[in-house]
């Protein structure tokens, strides 16, 4: 891999009770590139990407082997600081979950979590964040009305929003357009791409287009196995394995 | 289109019925309403509503009904099982339905479910043989105080225990129906387990909260044969956890055989019940307006 990784995926095995979900997973995940993990539903990609996390956590009856590292630190050990560790992953889910407060509330959350601010401070924070995925002139003057009433496709962006306002590295996105509009899909896509730049960006869809659109690298399961990860380019113009080929030409859908 | 008449008309039918069954529903409260107003109606042709509701001198044979010990003592007991239980059903609702594993909370369900069911004179009789005991020998005695033990503090732990089931029910299920997306995004940003559960869960929680209060309230309120078999029954205001009272209720049921003789005293045990549906009512329509008015997230 020509560039610097930020997460590797070591050897990382996980059981949900006595049911095997991913198999000896190894990736290593590119810096400040957008890369997408692919594959027929069902496969994995999700508790792949929830396990960088750890949102696993919450799931009872759960099985890892093996480790995801995020830099040097460990994901999965007594000693990890899980909290601070997700501090540094934003999450974007299928579906907004605004959080039950007003607009503003739901980005100065995390501010609020991550550090003491003045007022001023924290007012010039919400704008900072809202006007990074472009719903500051949307909501500026109903900030306080609950995050409820925006149109999903805003709440999705506030839930962007709200992820940037951490400061994370990385941006953990599950099918983040799944439950948008083409509109709205189109705004969540295109601050991904410019979002690439400067974190980085590892997103599970299972739409072939939207990968092929905006992806730097392509992770692809199927059965709760890597088959193959390459740059976007290579992995849609020259797949290499069998599965992947079929998968490309529609075969699982 | 062409639906054969047969078809349509077991459509109407069925509307109607569902009309009907709704109509009775909504009629029930109303009929009960003026039931009970109608039969108390001759108790006010001798005394004011602020006579019956604020005096506390009972003597029936006298005509003298005054509310107020029974109100008071309804009140103690219903609002003292309602803070030993409500705290517990919430941090129990958190535990089963946030950290507990599966089978916990299962074999925990159950056991609500089970308490639910037990009939509430087997509370009381528990409550005489532990609870009385426990407050005469070893509660009071804390507090220098000498009493039998039958008392409003017997009477209030029994209803706390008698409710727990019912609140927790009404809680966990709304622990449960809340999307674990949200614990996710708390997480995600940084949030301890608790942080997420403090400001998040519990606030996506807090209209389901006060209805379950509500519904808690109202079940204590009205719970007659537990309360009456541990509080006592002296008709005075309680001034201590442990003097003894008598909640509304129980002066119905103790007097329930005196209802045909005297005109006046059937009139006035239709007051008490009166009294006790129009504070669940108004408790409940209080809360209502509290729920509407956290809902909006």
């Amino acid at each position: 891999m020509e560039n610097q990784s930020i997460i590797k995926v070591d050897h990382l095995d996980l059981y949900a009770g006595k049911t095997h979900i991913l198999k000896d997973i190894n990736i290593e995940i590119p810096k400040n590139k957008l890369t997408v993990i692919l594959g027929p539903s069902g496969c994995g990609k999700t508790t792949l990407l929830k396990c960088m996390n750890r949102l696993t956590d919450l799931t009872p009856d759960i099985k890892v082997t093996g480790n995801i590292f995020i830099g040097k630190q460990p994901v999965f050990g007594a000693k990890t600081d899980i909290v601070a560790l997700r501090r540094k992953m934003g999450l974007l889910s299928q579906r907004p979950f605004p959080l039950p407060m007003n607009i503003y509330n739901n980005i100065a959350y995390g501010l609020k979590l991550r550090g003491k601010y003045s007022r001023t401070e924290l007012n010039d924070l919400v704008e900072h964040y809202l006007r990074q995925v472009n719903l500051w002139e949307e909501v500026k003057d109903r900030l306080r009305s609950p995050a409820v009433r925006l149109s999903i496709g805003q709440q999705q962006r506030l839930c962007l929003a709200r992820g940037l306002a951490v400061n994370p590295e990385i941006i953990l996105a599950d099918e983040p357009t799944s439950a948008l509009d083409p509109v709205s899909s189109e705004a969540i896509e295109k601050q991904f791409a410019a979002l690439a730049k400067d974190y980085t960006l590892v997103m599970v869809t299972h739409v072939l287009r939207q990968a092929r659109r905006i992806a730097d690298y392509v992770v692809f399961m199927y059965l709760g196995e890597v088959i193959e990860m390459r740059p976007a380019r290579e992995f849609f113009e020259d797949p290499r394995e069998e599965q992947t080929k079929k998968y490309l030409a529609g075969a699982f859908n | 289109m062409n639906i054969s008449s047969n078809r349509r008309t077991r459509d109407k039918i069925i509307t109607c019925l569902t009309y009907a069954a709704m109509f009775v529903v909504l009629l029930l409260p109303f009929a009960l309403f003026i039931g009970l107003a109608f039969k108390s109606e001759l108790l006010f042709r001798d005394h004011s509503l602020g006579q019956l509701l604020f005096s506390s001198s009972w003597r029936p044979s006298a005509g003298e009904f005054g509310f107020k010990p029974f109100i008071v003592g309804s009140l103690y007991v219903t609002l003292l099982a309602m803070i030993i239980s409500a705290p517990i059903c919430l941090l129990s609702a958190i535990h089963i339905t946030q950290y507990a594993p599966a089978r916990v909370s299962k074999v925990v369900t159950t056991a609500i479910d089970i308490l639910a069911g037990i009939p509430s004179v087997v509370y009381g009789v528990w409550g005489m043989m532990f609870v009385v005991p426990i407050v005469s020998r070893y509660a009071a005695p804390l507090f220098g105080v000498q009493t039998t033990g039958f008392s409003i503090l017997s009477g209030g732990v029994v209803l706390s225990i008698m409710v727990v089931p019912f609140i927790l029910n009404i809680l966990i299920e709304i622990y449960r129906t809340i999307p674990k997306e949200l614990t996710e995004a708390a997480l995600s940003l940084g949030a301890t387990r608790w942080e997420a559960v403090r400001s998040i869960l519990n606030r996506k929680a807090l209209p389901g909260i006060l209805a379950a209060v509500g519904f808690g309230f109202a079940r204590a309120f009205g719970e007659t044969m537990a309360v009456l078999m541990v509080v006592g029954n002296a008709i005075r205001i309680p001034e201590s956890l442990f003097d003894q009272g008598y909640p509304l209720p129980a002066l119905i049921a103790n007097s329930y055989s005196e209802l045909a003789s005297v005109p006046e005293v059937e009139s006035a045990l239709m007051f008490a019940a009166l009294i006790l549906f129009v504070v669940v009512l108004l408790f409940n329509a209080t809360l209502r307006w509290f729920i509407i008015k956290t809902e909006k997230y």
